[in-house]
């Protein structure tokens, strides 16, 4: 288990003062001119080395996209955007970042954003974090106050200005093109790639578009050095990470753990446990709404990290593990999902704004079993009509979770069916 | 995905008190210049809470007018964000979470003491429910981003979370009587610390005791 001392989001549960004073306090903004004066490439470099993978979902290298933006401007400003429109469903980690430790984004901005060039960043905060938005903006002020930011930022000599930018209710927008789009003041509907934000993104500017996570790392790995994240965790999956654990837990929560950690660990120790003992277990949504459930056989020994997930056809996501004991109704809860794609789809693509619907129609049938067998292969292969076919992920995260239905609880399905055409022949019969 | 449909009745007119006006301004200095349509979200925003929580027409022209845009990019803008409400709402606005993690934790017995508490009941077709008195409006809504605390309400700008039937019908009550409570955990509970004690950070615990929200 993850000891203390090698945990980097102390004021996780508020326990002290969110603000300057106590972000100073627990070794925020120590020695920052310091790591400036070593250089971008040499930040690029330890950030890569330390093995960090995005933490929004998709896992991609951290300090290989930062090694993406022009090394020089073409004239263009480069712009660092943060990606805090946390809505998937299951998450909620940004949220304790925001509004209990917004020095360690701060400071992240600062470093990474002189680490590819930006003299500005935009932080997108989902509409409904108001509270939090409110903690971020004052911390922001606090660092401009202290001459952290601004013309001169920590003293190093590098320009550096950080925003806070409210959405107003959209999934989509956690998309980064669909983010940008958005930040532009327009729909947010996602763009086609290439090009991508790294050569024309915001304001057809070099733009890198990366998680509050995954940048309020950044100044702790740097301090402390790239082996000691590296060290954490298996390889190619290093480092500290935090876990929502929601549903059937005795204690849901939020925790800081070692990548890598077993699932059933996870639970045991910080959540009190499945709902009813650990046989008591049906189902587990590892890593946000958008990921495979994988049933209990998967769950006695699966590893929380990208790959151990990505063998069992699931993944790490946003690590929010979604629990779901033998009372849940299991078909029920991914229509719930269904719904919820369906709901949030753009309506740009025509095979995710029609398909979406066709999931939820065809799982809300499935739920009363009001179906026939061969319809479980039927609505399969919708998922793959969608799958694939639409500029963002939205469409693929809509399907995944209606594929791992089907391939890990299919028997809950056929049962349902069964028993609803019983239910009629029944009835009929009296 | 939207904020409803738009009220048939609609103000004539709409301008920003001074004071918004002036924050208003703060907003479009954040963006370079010539991208000032970068403010539309935080001024529509800012319209909305002028305006007791609700969008008219009027105040969409106005920013499109303050934002050099077009007005229909500012109509398509305000009509695809569900944050918008385009149709008055009650004083206490109750967004109440339903997605799965908010379900699993019994979202169905929250929205069931809404519906009992308010007299709500049957109108199920429209996704903005109005109390009789018209003091509350309640609209189911996806995923707010607390799921650890679920089930989750929002009120206005705050989270109440770790609710339960009894718990929601203590906060309705609350709330008619002008008792706000206070935002986050209705148990209690610090923040998203596992309830009945922390399993981390302990040597944290002692220091400074609860922080302030």
């Amino acid at each position: 288990m993850l000891q203390d001392k090698d945990r980097i989001f102390t004021n996780l549960y508020a326990d002290g003062d969110w603000g300057l004073k106590g972000a100073m306090a627990r070794g925020d903004w120590d020695g920052t001119k310091d790591i400036l004066a070593k250089g971008r490439d040499w930040i690029i470099k330890e950030i890569q080395d330390s093995g960090l993978r995005g933490r929004g979902g998709a896992g991609f290298p951290t300090g290989m996209k930062w090694s993406f933006m022009p090394k020089k401007s073409d004239g263009r400003p480069h712009y660092l955007v943060v990606n805090a429109d946390e809505s998937e469903p299951g998450t909620c980690k940004d949220r304790e970042i925001l509004r209990h430790d917004p020095h360690k984004l701060i400071e992240g901005c600062l470093i990474a954003g002189f680490a590819m060039g930006a003299n500005a960043a935009y932080i997108y905060v989902r509409g409904e974090f108001y509270n939090e938005a409110s903690h971020l903006e004052l911390a922001v002020q606090q660092a401009y106050d202290a001459k952290l930011l601004g013309d001169d930022a920590c003293g190093s000599g590098w320009k550096f200005d950080v925003f806070v930018h409210r959405g107003a209710g959209a999934y989509i927008c956690g998309e980064e093109t669909a983010l940008i789009e958005s930040l532009e003041g327009k729909k947010g509907q996602p763009r086609l790639k290439p090009p991508f934000p790294a050569g024309v993104g915001l304001y057809g500017c070099p733009t890198t578009v990366n998680n509050v996570e995954s940048i309020a790392v950044a100044p702790t790995i740097i301090r402390r050095g790239a082996a000691w994240f590296a060290g954490i965790g298996r390889p190619k999956n290093s480092g500290t990470k935090l876990f929502c654990i929601s549903g059937h837990v005795n204690k849901p929560c939020t925790v800081e753990e070692a990548m890598s950690i077993p699932l059933k660990e996870l639970l045991e120790k910080h959540c009190g446990g499945v709902r009813g003992g650990w046989d008591n277990l049906l189902a587990v949504i590892p890593g946000g709404s958008s990921v495979p459930a994988l049933p209990k056989s998967i769950c006695d020994t699966v590893l929380m990290d990208f790959d151990a997930l990505r063998e069992h056809r699931s993944g790490l996501g946003t690590a929010a593990v979604i629990v779901m004991d033998k009372s849940t109704d299991i078909v029920k809860a991914i229509a719930r999902l269904s719904r919820f794609y369906m709901h949030e789809s753009c309506g740009q693509c025509t095979p995710c704004r029609e398909g979406t619907g066709w999931l939820y129609r065809v799982m809300q049938r499935m739920v009363k079993g009001q179906a026939e067998l061969s319809e479980i292969d039927m609505l399969e292969e919708v998922t793959r009509q969608i799958e694939g076919h639409t500029i963002c992920a939205l469409g693929d995260a809509a399907a995944w979770p209606v594929q791992g239905l089907i391939r890990n609880f299919r028997p809950h399905l056929e049962q349902r069916i069964r028993d609803y055409k019983a239910a009629i022949t029944a009835q009929a019969a009296e | 995905m939207s904020g409803g449909k738009p009220s048939v009745e609609q103000p004539a007119s709409f301008v920003f008190t001074p004071e918004y006006l002036a924050r208003a301004q703060r907003i479009i200095a954040k963006y370079p210049p010539g991208r000032q349509a970068s403010a539309v979200l935080p001024l529509l925003d800012l319209a909305q809470r002028q305006h007791h929580n609700w969008l008219p027409r009027a105040a969409m022209d106005y920013v499109a007018g303050l934002l050099d845009m077009a007005p229909i990019r500012v109509y398509e803008v305000a009509t695809f964000y569900s944050m918008f409400n385009l149709a008055p709402v009650g004083k206490w606005f109750l967004q109440v979470c339903t997605t799965t993690p908010c379900w699993l934790r019994g979202s169905d017995e929250v929205m069931a003491a809404c519906e009992r508490k308010l007299g709500i009941k049957g109108q199920q077709d429209a996704s903005f429910l109005h109390s009789a008195d018209g003091q509350f409006t309640v609209r189911e809504v996806e995923c707010l981003g607390a799921c650890v605390n679920a089930p989750v309400i929002q009120v206005n700008d705050d989270f109440y979370e770790d609710l339960d039937g009894p718990l929601t019908e203590k906060l309705i009550d609350a709330l008619r009587s002008g008792q706000v409570p206070p935002k986050g955990s209705m148990k209690g509970r610090q923040h998203s610390m596992p309830e009945g004690g922390r399993t981390s950070l302990t040597e944290f615990a002692a220091k400074t005791g609860a922080g302030e929200d």
